[in-house]
């Protein structure tokens, strides 16, 4: 049974986009078929972060407006089997997606994928509403700053009334992923504490993903950190989210800085 | 000119009307009438009343005028009479006119009674979600975030932090409260008087809180 799952967090810039590929990569490497779906219309950036910007001809309000077919519009990733790319219209804006036309792309990328990933755009409005509507699970992207943790806790109302599942009573299963954590700045008191964000929104944690110079550069080369460092502490976060994502159950294990002996000894003086 | 002929189409309507049995003596019946009106005006606001006088035994016409005077006074809207004969209720009746065929129904014309109107949730309010109650208090099992809000005409109830607004006696409710398990709330109000999170006791925060009206003073005290 194909699974839609929307990577949403109300804020812009907290690492949405990032997260979609590397996560797309990692589930697709664990031998899942996958598509991702690049929601944010009119600001298209899934294709970069994945280097394929220069192979999209058709994209999805192509396929809504039935100006292509969903087979001529699909973009193979060259070097993950299994991952497909479903780009945005760069040239369009939100107001070209119908909910009819979601709905039916949505129906057929069901058929031929196990997992549709539907990268979101910021905002709750159109745009974030459409990706989030059809899905059945949730990754919402928070960054540990009070801002953030407040327009998650606004899109996991909204996942909680205003998708197809919540009309339906159903709720959409909701995993929280913590990005740009910096273990030097959380020890000095200067980002939330990962229990209290875990707290604030009461959803379940599946990763913590440090912020690092890998995920950066990765996505300015447009591999996801999953694909051009697979063995840094940010790509592991990304592989044990999605061994939790298909139900696997261990604990999350929060980065720390790495120290030196002296900095333990000079760290423990000082607390 | 031809003369053109409107049909007038007919239409039924059925109303409940409330069904008053005066019985005598009459003076102290209208006081208990008029004392149920004072308690409950809404049950005969512009609902339709039939008064049967069968009851009230053989009167004058007077008496018939003190009644229907008083009624009036009351804001009781007569439509019609039952119970008397109808030849009285013929020629000469100056009172509300006479219907038959009128039936009990099952719906009794009691004061309807006032329904317990408290809103639970049990899930926690997230930011940009309002729960509001218009009529009474409103109790949440679990968290209200930083940018939800609560609004209630009676109390609020919250068993988890609160972060967010809550809004209480909102319709003039000065005796309402709010009750929290662990007070971080952005707003207190109750009854239009306020209170920011810069203006509550800072030795409060995180602790089990209520909050209630002492005349224009908004109180907060640790719940114990």
């Amino acid at each position: 049974m194909a699974k839609v799952l929307v990577v949403t967090s109300g804020k812009g810039g907290v690492g949405k986009t990032t997260s979609t590929a590397a996560l797309g990569v990692a589930l697709a490497q664990s031998g899942q078929s996958v598509v991702l779906v690049d929601f944010d219309v009119g600001l298209r950036n899934l294709d970069l972060i994945l280097g394929a910007e220069r192979r999209v001809v058709y994209d999805l309000i192509n396929v809504i407006q039935g100006e292509a077919k969903l087979a001529q519009a699909l973009i193979r990733d060259k070097r993950v089997e299994n991952l497909s790319l479903l780009a945005a219209s760069q040239t369009r804006d939100k107001d070209a997606l119908s909910s009819e036309g979601v709905a039916r792309v949505i129906a057929e990328l069901r058929e031929k994928f196990d997992w549709v990933i539907a990268d979101s755009p910021a905002g709750i409005e159109r745009g974030a509403t459409h990706a989030m509507y059809h899905a059945d699970v949730a990754v919402v992207v928070t960054n540990p700053e009070v801002s953030s943790v407040r327009d998650s806790d606004r899109i996991i109302g909204l996942l909680d009334s205003k998708t197809e599942r919540a009309e339906r009573g159903e709720q959409v299963e909701k995993h929280l992923l913590i990005t740009r954590y910096d273990p030097a700045r959380a020890a000095r008191g200067e980002m939330l504490k990962i229990d209290d964000v875990v707290e604030i929104l009461s959803v379940p944690l599946i990763g913590v993903v440090p912020e690092s110079e890998e995920v950066l550069r990765a996505s300015n080369l447009g591999m996801p950190v999953t694909l051009s460092a697979p063995e840094s502490v940010a790509a592991r976060a990304y592989f044990d989210a999605v061994r939790r994502l298909k139900g696997e159950q261990f604990p999350v294990v929060i980065p720390a800085e790495k120290r030196g002996f002296l900095g333990k000894l000079f760290g423990s003086r000082v607390a | 000119m031809p003369r053109i002929r409107t049909n007038i189409r007919l239409r039924g309507r059925s109303f409940i009307a409330i069904a008053l049995a005066p019985e005598a003596p009459l003076d102290a019946w209208l006081d208990g009438l008029a004392e149920q009106v004072g308690r409950a005006p809404e049950v005969f606001a512009a609902r339709p009343v039939v008064v049967d006088l069968s009851a009230l035994g053989p009167v004058d016409d007077g008496e018939y005028a003190v009644l229907f005077a008083a009624l009036a006074a009351l804001g009781i809207r007569v439509i019609g009479v039952e119970g008397v004969d109808a030849a009285r209720a013929g020629a000469g009746w100056t009172h509300p006119p006479l219907l038959v065929g009128g039936r009990p129904t099952a719906e009794p014309a009691e004061p309807p009674r006032p329904q317990p109107n408290a809103i639970i949730i049990a899930r926690p309010v997230r930011s940009g979600q309002t729960v509001l109650n218009p009529a009474g208090d409103v109790t949440v099992i679990g968290a209200v975030s930083s940018g939800a809000e609560i609004v209630a005409a009676g109390s609020i109830h919250v068993y988890g932090p609160l972060r967010g607004r809550a809004i209480a006696g909102f319709a003039g409710g000065g005796g309402a409260r709010i009750f929290c398990q662990r007070l971080e709330a952005e707003l207190l109000s109750i009854d239009g008087l306020y209170r920011t999170a810069e203006e509550m006791p800072a030795g409060l925060r995180g602790q089990p809180a209520q909050a209630w009206l002492d005349g224009e003073n908004l109180q907060i005290q640790k719940l114990s």
